[in-house]
């Protein structure tokens, strides 16, 4: 039988189920086949903070989104045109999301009375009419992988356990993904239990099978490759491409990689993957806390590292004195905040950008830290080589931040060249700069103001460095009034300057006539720049500017900002750029917020956008 | 090897000292400026990290590498230098207050790695830079600004603490005995691993004369245990009190114990199971009659830094990290091209 194949532009799929039922790695191994087929695509994984939340209740749904489409795209999709249900929590948490004439694909198996009793429905959806105005695929996956397994040796539950890739093998089949890559990768997965390696893999062809073969699934689709530039891709998440931006510094500074680090969501990955690489001379000291992370960190950099500290929100507000030691020390050190929801504990696993101004502020005294973002997962790469290059130069903490979005989230990133990436070549003092022989840890370059960076082990460089102020040049202990004032104008005029190291800023209006930008920062570029696109289509102008360096400010900012009527500045906070922009440049920033947790949806952002457009 | 040639002069610096006179803390310096050239180590490879409070301010009268930091964090930042410089000697110099309250966590940890560090703990038994509050080692009961009716609190014995950590070097010794101060430091620097020496400093102007029982021609030699590995625990003026073996296992103090007399404990430094110095630290009471001065405990650990270098060094054997492999490494297991 030789079924109908669809053509279609693009598709967001979002898979449920309870945590523990392999959402995360059924949602991995699709992205990884539409990668490798040449779409582009966005992902957003979602899942709650706890390990094994109650099975069958909404606070244990764990689901993965992926856009995947045959042109650029930036977002991983508003809603799902295709929603996956592997129980009634999961289709209850979700359903409210898909629009009506999307697709619903349900494994009844588990819609027993107890089941919805607990998730609250009086009686099943799917008979209930309550589904009406979807496209309904109610179909027992659960047996159908029990039937599939039925010669083999695993008990119920553990052949059961393969219904995620009974699902996966029916969206492979819907979508026309390629298979080798997934049989491969179970087979490696499960190398040391061949029994349950085979049973994957029969529940991934019947899945296949059942899609081919079924009449209920009348309809396959096709999305062609993407056109990207020349050039060889993967696909890679926030965090990977983070700790490998880290790595690829370490190469070009020739500066041995230090991570202190404590366990913290969403930044934990960056601590394992790192711990994988140390052919590459990485250490990585899993610290008793946040605290000895960033002493630990800090000792390193002394010792002539380049050291970093990874952390959340929570955890950064415990190293604020040790960064503000590092501010005082001027020491390089690069502190990764991939932040989540706030505060206190808030939000784990869930995205918002709140730290800015912890950042920005949240130590004693004056202490300005620069800060870098990152705008997209691919791009996490380059922020870090970017936050490495102005620690390294300047002599500085610097803030790098991420967040929970983009650290989970993956997209293609097109490799660069080892070769081609920056040179962050460091000169270390290696003769005295003083009179007699003297050493002067605190005599200043005079283009960037960065002290000299003298490691242990250099004869005659002996010095003592400390949290106290310093006498200008001598770093020694000084409390006069006019040196403190010096020093700390000198401080900030240090980061000041790093403004004019950076290149110009690029603003996305292709019209020339925009009368309202969009100015943000971090994860919200996806997001907004969908949304202007939009805007764009609909016939209206808007410009887009994204900030790499929250601080300092560009020095063409200021300028920018005055061409437009209108600012418009989307942020998961509650207005912290709207904030800083308002006090540097006394523009009135409309300050749009958000913080449920959840990326900007393109389609709200457009609209507000529309409003702010036609109110002009 | 070349001659460093190096005099106590070459480890002080032009700095001017800024402890109230009369501190136990010059006494100290003294003796490690004095020490240091017995490393026989270059100037440029040490390296002293201290914390907050009086004894913190160490660092700028050595004329080494230096770092004075932040309260308590100390034994953390030392740890990420002298595991990425195992190249380097590396010393902690810390108080009461900032090894024991503030910075317990790292000091505990540090000594359970095993990293190569040699912590000089400052024990004065007071706040002195805060001016006079009563510290994790004041004894219970302690009249000071903010315990009025006296403190409630049960204090460390640091070199307890130590041990539960499973400390690899442990000793005690006091600020006014040049010689002894001397000798535990040379045994610390000789140890490979993390070493921590508790030592018995006098702040005259808010807790003066905690230690007097020690110093005092006429109670010292009644209120001293002197430990050498391999001797029997004797002491007193006329050695006739020693540390003695009960009947239930537990040590205990005798007097007047014969010569030849088989309940006498012979000092063990080196004993694997850190539960005999554990006991002999518990021998003390609260105003420090019967203190064991000296090495309780000296047993060979491999390092943190060793084993962290001899981590890396084993995965570069096995593939060097060089561009190429760092190519492959961001290319990943699937790659694609568009050409």
């Amino acid at each position: 039988m030789s079924k109908n194949v669809q053509q279609l532009h693009r598709v967001v799929i979002r898979i449920a189920g309870d945590s523990g039922d392999g959402m995360q790695l059924t949602g991995d191994r699709f992205t990884q086949e539409t990668a490798l087929f040449g779409n582009d695509l966005a992902t957003f994984p979602n899942f709650p903070a706890e390990i094994r939340a109650p099975q069958g209740t909404l606070a244990g749904v764990s689901s993965f989104q992926l856009h995947f489409a045959d042109y650029d795209i930036l977002t991983p999709g508003d809603r799902p045109d295709v929603l996956v249900a592997m129980n009634p929590a999961a289709l209850k948490a979700n359903v409210g999301d898909l629009p009506k004439g999307g697709t619903l694909i349900v494994d009844t198996h588990d819609f027993t009375d107890r089941a919805l009793t607990r998730v609250g429905w009086a009686s099943n959806p799917i008979e209930d009419g309550s589904l009406e105005g979807f496209t309904v695929h109610a179909l027992d996956m659960t047996q159908l992988t029990l039937d599939a397994l039925a010669g083999s040796e695993l008990s119920r539950k553990d052949a059961g356990r393969s219904k995620n890739m009974f699902a996966l093998g029916l969206l492979s089949w819907m979508y026309s993904r390629p298979t080798e890559g997934t049989l491969a990768f179970v087979r490696q997965k499960f190398a040391n239990k061949p029994d349950i390696a085979e049973a994957n893999v029969t529940a991934f062809k019947a899945g296949w099978n059942f899609g081919e073969t079924t009449e209920a699934f009348a309809v396959s689709y096709e999305i062609k490759p993407a056109v990207q530039a020349p050039g060889t891709y993967r696909n890679i998440s926030g965090n990977l491409a983070l700790a490998y931006g880290l790595i690829a510094a370490s190469r070009r500074s020739g500066l041995p990689l230090f991570l202190g680090a404590y366990p913290i969501t969403p930044a934990s990955d960056i601590l394992h993957e790192l711990s994988k690489h140390k052919r590459f001379g990485v250490r990585t000291f899993q610290a008793e806390d946040e605290i000895a992370g960033i002493g630990a960190a800090l000792g390193a950099s002394f010792g002539g590292a380049l050291a970093v500290t990874t952390s959340s929100g929570p955890g950064i507000a415990l190293k604020g004195e040790a960064i503000g030691l590092a501010v005082s020390l001027e020491l390089p050190l690069v502190v990764c905040d991939i932040q989540r929801g706030g505060p206190s504990t808030g939000l784990p696993t869930k995205t918002e950008q709140s730290d800015l101004l912890q950042a920005m502020y949240g130590r004693n005294g004056e202490a300005p830290v620069p800060i870098v973002a990152a705008q997209s997962p691919g791009d996490c790469f380059d922020a870090a080589l970017e936050a490495a290059r102005i620690a390294l130069t300047y002599r500085t903490p610097v803030f790098l931040l991420s967040d929970g979005y983009l650290a989970n989230g993956s997209e293609p990133w097109q490799l660069p060249s080892v070769a081609d990436l920056p040179d962050l070549t460091v000169a270390f003092a290696t003769e005295p700069n003083g009179a007699d022989g003297q050493f002067l840890p605190y005599l200043r370059d005079v283009e960037t103001l960065a002290r000299p960076w003298a490691v242990p082990g250099t004869p005659g460089l002996e010095h003592r460095l400390g949290g106290i102020e310093k006498a200008d040049k001598t770093g020694n202990i000084s409390y006069d009034p006019d040196n403190h004032d010096f020093m700390v104008r000198t401080r900030q005029a240090k980061v000041d300057g790093i403004a004019r190291s950076l290149p110009p800023l690029v603003v996305d209006d292709p019209d020339r006539d925009a009368r309202v930008l969009v100015l943000g920062w971090g994860s919200t570029y996806g997001p907004i720049g969908a949304a202007c696109r939009r805007v764009r289509a609909s016939g209206a102008s808007i410009a887009q500017l994204h900030l790499r360096h929250v601080n300092p400010f560009p020095n063409d900012l200021g300028e920018i900002l005055t061409r437009y009527e209108k600012v418009v500045i989307p942020e998961m906070n509650l207005g912290q750029l709207a904030t800083l922009i308002r006090a540097r440049y006394l523009v009135d920033a409309i300050s749009v917020t958000q913080v449920r947790g959840l990326p900007f949806k393109a389609e709200e952002l457009a609209e507000m956008l529309q409003g702010v457009i036609a109110h002009d | 090897m070349t001659e460093l040639n190096l005099k106590p002069k070459d480890f002080k610096t032009d700095q001017e000292v800024r402890w109230c006179p009369g501190c136990g803390d010059y006494a100290i310096l003294a003796a490690v400026q004095g020490f240091m050239p017995e490393l026989g180590v270059a100037r440029e490879n040490i390296v002293f990290i201290s914390g907050i409070g009086c004894s913190s301010r160490f660092p700028y009268y050595m004329n080494t590498y230096g770092m004075h930091s932040i309260h308590g964090r100390a034994p953390a930042i030392a740890t990420g230098l002298s595991t990425s410089r195992p190249d380097l000697s590396v010393w902690v110099v810390t108080g009461d207050g900032d090894a024991l309250s503030i910075g317990g966590n790292h000091l505990i940890h540090a000594l359970r790695r095993n990293v190569n560090l040699k912590i000089l703990l400052f024990n004065n038994r007071i706040y002195g830079l805060t001016k006079g509050q009563y510290s994790p080692t004041s004894e219970i009961g302690k009249i000071t600004k903010s315990t009025p009716m006296g403190s409630l609190d049960n204090p460390f014995n640091p070199v307890s603490v130590a041990l539960g950590a499973e400390a690899t070097f442990v000793g005690r010794t006091l600020d006014s005995d040049r010689k002894h101060l001397t000798s535990v430091l040379r045994a610390a620097a000789d140890h490979n691993g993390t070493a921590l020496v508790e030592i018995y400093q006098n702040c005259n102007i808010f807790n003066d004369g905690a230690f007097d029982l020690l110093k005092e021609a006429d109670t010292r030699d009644d209120w001293t245990i002197r430990m050498e590995h391999g001797q029997p625990l004797r002491f007193g003026t006329d050695g006739s009190k020693a540390v003695v073996r009960e009947p239930n296992g537990a040590l205990a103090i005798a007097d007047d114990v014969a010569a030849d007399d088989p309940r006498v404990v012979v000092h063990d430094a080196h004993a694997e199971d850190p539960s005999f110095a554990f006991a002999l630290s518990r021998l003390s009471s609260l105003d420090s009659r019967y203190s064991p001065m000296g090495v309780f405990r000296s047993v060979e650990h491999p390092t943190y830094d060793a084993m962290m270098t001899a981590q890396l060094d084993q995965a570069a054997a096995k593939a060097p990290g060089d561009d190429a492999a760092l190519g492959a490494l961001l290319a990943g297991a699937d790659p694609w091209t568009i050409d």
